[in-house]
C-alpha cells in the first residue's frame, strides 16, 4: 500500500475532513469562479478579495474527492494574505510539482525541483503525480483560482 | 451457473495473462468488456489474410475482404433477429448511431414544437443529439421521471405522449442497471403516431435481442461492449424508414451516381456507409457475436441474473446500511450494473483503493449527468459484471470495499 500511502498522506486527510476557508464571499467586492472536472464531475467554486494587490480573503466550496477538495483547502492557506505577484509564483511551483510525472517519464529524476520547495504543506500532493488521472484532481482548485484573475483583470 | 466460468475466463488471455499475475478483477464491462482469443485472431488474420477494400476492386481478394465485411452483417442481423441485413447499418459507436438518426431523419421530419420524449436514464449519446435539434430546430426535448426505486414512473405517461413524434429510451441503464419496459413504450409511442428510438448498448450485450419483440423503429447499439474490437457500432432501422431518410454523412460508398451537378443516393444500408468502413472491426464483431452465440445469450442473461442477485446479497450482508446500492433491487427489472455509495467516502478515492487491491471499477456520473442530479449525487462507484466474472470476483469487490473503509478511517 506504500503508493497509496504517499497519496493520502495525513495531511491531506486532514484538510479533506477538516477544509480550511471553506464557505463564499460576497461578489462584488469579491470575485467568483467556478471550476469543472467533466471525467469524474467534481467542482469546485473559488471566491476571491483583493485589496491593493493582495488577497485579503479566499473561501472555496464544493464537492469533491479528497485530493481535489484538500489541494483547493491547501491552496486557500498557502495565498491568504500574499500579493498577486507572490501567488503567480505559488501557482508556478505548484504546478511544476504536478508536471513531476511528465519529467520523469521523459527520463529526468524524480527529485523535487528548487522551485517548488516554497509550497509547505501543498509538498504532501506530490505522491499525486504518481497516478496521472489524479493530477486533474489536485489541479481542480488552482485552475480555478486562474480563473478567478482573469476575471480580475476584465473588471 | 448455467456455464463454467472458469473456462468462459481462459477464452479471456486478459483476464488470464501473467502480466496480471491472475489477479485482475475486472469489474466495468458496461464501459468496455475484455475480448475473447476468437475476436482478436479473427482481427488479426484479417490483415493476415484478406485484408484490400471493399465494394471496390474485382479481384479476387478484395471479393474475399467484401465477403468478409457483408457476413458479419448477415450474422448481426440474425443475432438481433432482424428480418433483413440491410437493415443493419455501421457506424463507429452507439453514439454515432443515435446521431444519425437525429441529423437524418430528426433534421428531415422534426420542428418547431415537435417533442422527443426521453426517460432519466438516459446516457449524455441519446441527450446531446436532440438538445442538437433543439437548438437548430426547436425541438422540445420532454423526460420520463423516475420512482422512488430508479424505474420508470409511466402513470402520466399520456400526458408525457402529448406531441410527442420520437420516444429514446434507454433499453438498460449504463448506472442503475434498470431494464424500462420498452415494448410498453413502444406501443404507446406508436399509438399516438410517433416512432420509438433504443439505446441498446447497455442490452444487446447481456441478453437475447429480438428487434419484432421490442417493436422499436430504431435500436443502437455498440460493439465494443459485447466482446467486440472499437471503433465500430451499429444501428438498426426499419428498412421503410431508412430507405426515406436522407444521407447522414457523404462521400464514396453511399453514392449510385455523382456528377458535376449533383449526387443520386445508394441503396441501404449503404447509403448512410459513407468512406472506407472499419472492415477488421466489422470482421471482429462478427466473430463476437459467433463467441456469444456458442455461449448462448438466455445462458448469459441467466448467469448475470444469479451473479447480480449474489452481488445485491453478499453487499447487503457485509456492509448494511455503510453501502447504498442505487436503483432496482428486483433482477428481473435490472442487469449486471450496481452504482454504489459507500460511506461518505468520495467515488474516485473508493476507486483508487480498489484499484490498489487489482479490482478495476468505473468511478464517476457516467456520462448521465442529468441522472446523477436525480439522485442527488455527483459520482457513484460503478461495477459491472459479464460472462466472465463469478462469485469470487464480487467477493473480491466486497473485500477491498471492506479495505477501503479502513484505510480511511485509519
Amino acid at each position: 500500500m506504500s503508493g497509496l500511502e504517499d497519496l493520502y498522506r495525513e495531511i491531506i486527510l486532514d484538510h479533506y475532513r477538516n477544509p480550511r476557508n471553506q464557505g463564499e464571499l460576497e461578489v462584488p467586492p469579491a470575485v467568483m469562479a467556478e471550476g469543472f472536472n467533466p471525467l469524474c464531475g467534481d467542482e469546485v467554486k473559488v471566491h476571491i478579495k483583493v485589496d491593493d494587490g493582495v488577497i485579503v480573503d479566499i473561501k472555496f466550496d464544493g464537492q469533491g474527492c479528497s485530493i481535489s477538495q484538500s489541494s483547493a483547502s491547501m491552496m486557500t492557506t498557502a495565498i491568504t494574505g500574499k500579493t498577486l505577484e507572490e501567488v503567480e509564483g505559488i501557482i508556478y511551483s505548484f504546478k511544476q510539482l504536478m508536471s513531476i510525472h511528465e519529467k520523469s517519464l521523459e527520463g529526468g529524476s524524480e527529485t523535487v525541483d528548487s522551485s517548488t520547495t516554497g509550497l509547505g504543506d501543498l509538498q504532501a500532493l506530490q505522491g499525486v503525480v504518481k497516478f496521472p488521472v489524479r493530477i486533474k484532481c489536485a489541479t481542480l482548485g488552482w485552475n480555478t483560482l486562474e480563473q478567478c484573475f482573469e476575471e480580475l483583470d476584465e473588471n | 451457473m448455467s456455464f463454467d466460468v472458469s473456462d468462459i475466463k481462459k477464452d479471456f488471455p486478459l483476464l488470464s495473462c501473467e502480466e496480471h499475475n491472475n489477479s485482475l478483477i475486472y469489474l466495468d464491462s458496461a464501459a468496455t468488456s475484455q475480448k475473447p482469443q476468437k475476436v482478436i485472431d479473427a482481427v488479426s488474420s484479417y490483415y493476415e489474410e484478406i485484408n484490400a477494400n471493399v465494394h471496390r476492386g474485382a479481384y479476387r481478394l478484395a471479393e474475399k475482404a467484401t465477403t468478409a465485411m457483408e457476413d458479419a452483417r448477415e450474422k448481426i442481423s440474425d443475432f438481433i433477429k432482424s428480418e433483413r441485413s440491410e437493415e443493419i447499418i455501421f457506424t463507429k459507436n452507439a453514439t454515432e448511431s443515435i446521431n444519425l438518426v437525429a441529423k437524418s431523419w430528426g433534421a428531415a421530419n422534426l420542428g418547431e414544437g415537435d417533442v422527443v420524449l426521453l426517460s432519466s436514464l438516459e446516457h449524455h449519446a441519446n441527450i446531446v443529439p436532440w438538445h442538437q435539434l433543439a437548438e437548430s430546430q426547436g425541438i422540445e426535448v420532454r423526460w420520463i421521471p423516475l420512482t422512488e426505486s430508479g424505474l420508470l414512473d409511466l402513470t402520466d405517461l399520456d400526458r408525457l405522449l402529448e406531441g410527442v413524434k420520437l420516444v429514446a429510451v434507454s433499453g438498460a441503464s449504463n448506472v442503475l442497471g434498470t431494464v424500462p419496459p420498452v415494448r410498453t413504450l413502444a406501443d404507446a409511442a406508436h399509438a399516438v403516431g410517433a416512432l420509438c428510438l433504443v439505446d441498446a448498448s447497455q442490452y444487446v450485450p447481456h441478453r437475447p435481442t429480438d428487434v419484432e419483440e421490442l417493436g422499436c423503429d430504431f435500436l443502437a447499439f455498440t460493439g465494443h461492449k459485447m466482446c467486440g474490437p472499437t471503433g465500430i457500432g451499429v444501428l438498426w432501422g426499419r428498412s421503410e424508414l431508412l430507405e426515406q431518410m436522407p444521407p447522414f454523412l457523404g462521400g464514396g460508398e453511399m453514392i449510385l451516381d455523382v456528377t458535376q451537378e449533383g449526387f443520386t443516393s445508394n441503396t441501404i444500408p449503404w447509403k448512410f456507409e459513407a468512406g472506407t468502413p472499419p472492415i477488421s472491426e466489422i470482421v471482429g464483431l462478427g466473430a463476437a457475436v459467433d463467441y456469444l452465440e456458442s455461449v448462448g445469450m438466455d445462458n448469459v442473461l441467466e448467469h448475470e441474473r444469479t451473479l447480480t442477485t449474489y452481488a445485491l446479497q453478499t453487499l447487503k450482508d457485509r456492509f448494511g446500511d455503510e453501502l447504498i446500492i442505487h436503483g432496482p433491487h428486483d433482477v428481473s427489472v435490472r442487469g449486471g450494473v450496481l452504482s454504489l455509495a459507500y460511506q461518505d467516502i468520495h467515488p474516485h478515492d473508493v476507486s483508487q483503493v480498489l484499484d490498489d487491491h487489482g479490482v478495476c471499477v468505473r468511478a464517476g456520473h457516467h456520462c448521465a449527468k442529468p441522472l446523477m442530479k436525480l439522485l442527488g449525487v455527483g459520482s457513484t462507484v460503478r461495477a459491472s459484471l459479464y460472462l466472465y466474472n463469478d462469485e469470487s470476483d464480487v467477493d473480491a469487490l466486497a473485500d477491498a470495499l471492506e479495505a477501503t473503509g479502513k484505510f480511511f478511517s485509519r
